[in-house]
C-alpha cells in the first residue's frame, strides 16, 4: 500500500517534469509567424466556434433550472423579491459559466486535442514534422493554447448571457416568477469585479485544458488503444486540475 | 555520403543495435535489409536524429551530426527528406498543401513559386491531377508517392525511406522502388531505404547492409547477395520458396 502511493507520487512528479519540458519547447520563439497565425485562426474555429452550440444549449437550460429551483426552494414571503434574480445571477457568473462550463469544455475540447495529437503521433505525422526541422511541439500546441485562451473567456461571457436568457424565459413562459421581480434581482447590487473574476479564472482554465490535454496527446506511445487512453486521461486530469485551480483562484480573487 | 561509425543503441537494458559501421554513398540506392524486429527502423531513426544513439559517430558529408549545435542541425534537416512506413501525410491538408508544407515553412519564395514547385514535384511522381484530394481519398500507393513528392520538395541531399512499399502490391512496389531510384540518380541524392522485400533488394539494391539481431551481418550488392555464404543472410534471402527455386535453377545451370 505504502509502496504503491510512493510509486504513484514518483510517477506524477515524473509526468509533471515531462510536462514542464514540453511547455519549454512549446514556448520557443516561432520562426514562421504567418504559419502559426493561420493555425491559430483554424484552431479558434475548430475548438471555439464549434463549441458554441453546446454552450448555448447547456447554459440556457441551466439558467432556467436554477431560477425555478431558487424560486421553489428558497423564496419565502419574508425574503425580498429580488432574491431569485440576484442568486441566479451570482451562481451563473461566479461558478456555473466560469467553472462548470470549463469542466464541460474540458470534456469536449480536451478529448479533441488529445486524440488529434495522439493520432498524429502514432501515424508518424509528428516525426515527419521533426524530420523537416519543424519544432512540432510549438507548431502544433502553441496555436491551440493561444486559441483557447482567446476563445474560452468569450464563451464564458456568452454562457452567462445565455443563462440569463434562460432565466428570463422562465418568467416569460411560465408563471413561476414575475419578469419585473426577476429583473430587479438581476440588476441588484451588480459588481463588475465578479465578471472580471470569471474572465480571469477562465483564462487559467483555458491554459489548463489546452496544455494538459496536448501533453497527453503529444506523448502517446503505441497504437489506437493508447490514443483512446490518452484522451480519457486528458479529460480526467484537466477536470481535476480545473477544480483544484478553481478553489485556489476563488480564494485569491474573492479574498 | 553518410558514414555511420561504431553505432550502439540501447533502450533501458535492451541492446537493439550493436557496433554498426556503414557508408552510404550519394547517387546510389543504399538498402538496409533484415528480418522484422532486427533493428532497421531504430537504425534509421538514429541516423536521422529521431533517436539519440547510445554511442557512435554519424557523419553527413564529413559533418558530425551528433556534435552539431541545435542551429546547425536544424539547417541540416532542411537537406533531409523522409518517407515513413505509414506515409505520414498531414491528414488535415490536401495533397497539394502537404507537398507545399515544407516550402511554406522554410523557403522564402513567393506563394506562386511555391505552388509551381509543389506542382512540379507532384508531376514528378505522376500525380499532377490529385492535388485537391485529401490523403484519405487516395490509395496507399498514391499516398506513398505524395510522401515522396513532399520529401523532395526542398531538393534534399539525403533521402530516407522506411519500408516504402510495405502494404503495397508487387507491381505498385516496383513503381515506388523505381521512382526512388530514378530520383536518387537524377539529383545525386544519398538515399537509404529500409526493406525486407526481396523484390526490392534484387531490383534496386546497389549497396546493401544486412542487419541481423542488431549487428551488421553482411554487406555487398544485389549481384553478390545470392552467392554469399553468410548463414543468417541465406536464411533471410531464401526464406521464400520462389527464391529457393531460383537458387536451384541457377546451380543446375552451372552444372
Ligand atoms: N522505443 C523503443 N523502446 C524499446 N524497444 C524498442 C523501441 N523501438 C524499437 N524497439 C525494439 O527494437 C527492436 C528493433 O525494432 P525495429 O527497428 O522497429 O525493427 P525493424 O527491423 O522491424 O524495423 C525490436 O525488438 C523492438 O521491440
Ligand atoms: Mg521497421
Amino acid at each position: 500500500m505504502h509502496y504503491n502511493i510512493h510509486n504513484n507520487m514518483i510517477k506524477a512528479l515524473d509526468s509533471f517534469g515531462k510536462y514542464l519540458l514540453l511547455m519549454y519547447r512549446v514556448f520557443a520563439r516561432p520562426e514562421r509567424f504567418r504559419r502559426y497565425f493561420v493555425q491559430y485562426v483554424r484552431e479558434m474555429f475548430q475548438l471555439g466556434f464549434k463549441s458554441i452550440a453546446i454552450v448555448l444549449l447547456i447554459s440556457v437550460f441551466i439558467g432556467a433550472v436554477i431560477t425555478i429551483q431558487i424560486k421553489l426552494n428558497i423564496e419565502s414571503p419574508w425574503m425580498p423579491k429580488w432574491t431569485v434574480g440576484y442568486v441566479t445571477r451570482e451562481i451563473l457568473i461566479l461558478e456555473f459559466s466560469s467553472s462548470i462550463m470549463c469542466l464541460i469544455l474540458a470534456g469536449k475540447v480536451g478529448s479533441n486535442i488529445a486524440s488529434e495529437l495522439g493520432t498524429m503521433r502514432v501515424t508518424q505525422q509528428i516525426d515527419a514534422l521533426e524530420i523537416m526541422g519543424v519544432n512540432s511541439a510549438s507548431y502544433l500546441i502553441l496555436p491551440k493554447i493561444a486559441a483557447l485562451i482567446t476563445v474560452i473567456p468569450a464563451l464564458v461571457i456568452f454562457s452567462f448571457s445565455a443563462g440569463v436568457f434562460g432565466a428570463y424565459c422562465v418568467s416569460w413562459f411560465t408563471d413561476t416568477i414575475v419578469t419585473s421581480h426577476l429583473q430587479l434581482g438581476m440588476q441588484y447590487w451588480f459588481q463588475e469585479w465578479y465578471v472580471w473574476c470569471a474572465i480571469i479564472k477562465s483564462v487559467f482554465f483555458a491554459f489548463i485544458i489546452s496544455s494538459v490535454s496536448a501533453y497527453f496527446g503529444y506523448t502517446v506511445e503505441g497504437g489506437s488503444i493508447a490514443v483512446g487512453k490518452a484522451s480519457t486521461n486528458a479529460v480526467v486530469s484537466c477536470s481535476a486540475l480545473i477544480l483544484f485551480a478553481d478553489l485556489i483562484l476563488t480564494k485569491i480573487l474573492m479574498g | 555520403m553518410i558514414e555511420v561509425k561504431g553505432l550502439y543503441k540501447s533502450f533501458e537494458d535492451k541492446e537493439v543495435l550493436k557496433n554498426i559501421d556503414a557508408t552510404f554513398e550519394a547517387g546510389k540506392t543504399n538498402l538496409i535489409i533484415g528480418q522484422s524486429g532486427s533493428g532497421k527502423t531504430v537504425l534509421m531513426k538514429c541516423i536521422v536524429g529521431l533517436l539519440v544513439p547510445t554511442a557512435g559517430e554519424l557523419l553527413y558529408d564529413g559533418r558530425n551530426f551528433l556534435k552539431m549545435s541545435k542551429k546547425e542541425r536544424k539547417l541540416l534537416r532542411r537537406e533531409m527528406g523522409m518517407i515513413f512506413q505509414s506515409a505520414a501525410l498531414f491528414d488535415s491538408m490536401t495533397v497539394l498543401e502537404n507537398v507545399m508544407f515544407p516550402l511554406r515553412m522554410f523557403s522564402d519564395s513567393s506563394e506562386k513559386e511555391m505552388y509551381r514547385q509543389a506542382l512540379k514535384c507532384l508531376d514528378r511522381v505522376n500525380l499532377s491531377d490529385a492535388g485537391q484530394k485529401m490523403p484519405d481519398e487516395i490509395s496507399g500507393g498514391m499516398q506513398k508517392r505524395v510522401a515522396i513528392a513532399r520529401a523532395i520538395s526542398l531538393n534534399p541531399q539525403y533521402l530516407f525511406c522506411d519500408e516504402p512499399n510495405s502494404g503495397l502490391d508487387p507491381k505498385t512496389s516496383l513503381i515506388i522502388d523505381r521512382l526512388i531510384q530514378d530520383i536518387t540518380k537524377e539529383y545525386n541524392i544519398t538515399t537509404i531505404i529500409n526493406t525486407h522485400d526481396m523484390n526490392s533488394v534484387m531490383a534496386i539494391g546497389e549497396q546493401i547492409i544486412f542487419v541481423h539481431e542488431g549487428t551488421k551481418g553482411w554487406e555487398g550488392t544485389n549481384k553478390e547477395i545470392m552467392k554469399s555464404n553468410c548463414q543468417p543472410l541465406n536464411d533471410f534471402v531464401f526464406a521464400s520458396d520462389l527464391f529457393k527455386k531460383v537458387r536451384e535453377v541457377a546451380t543446375e545451370d552451372i552444372k
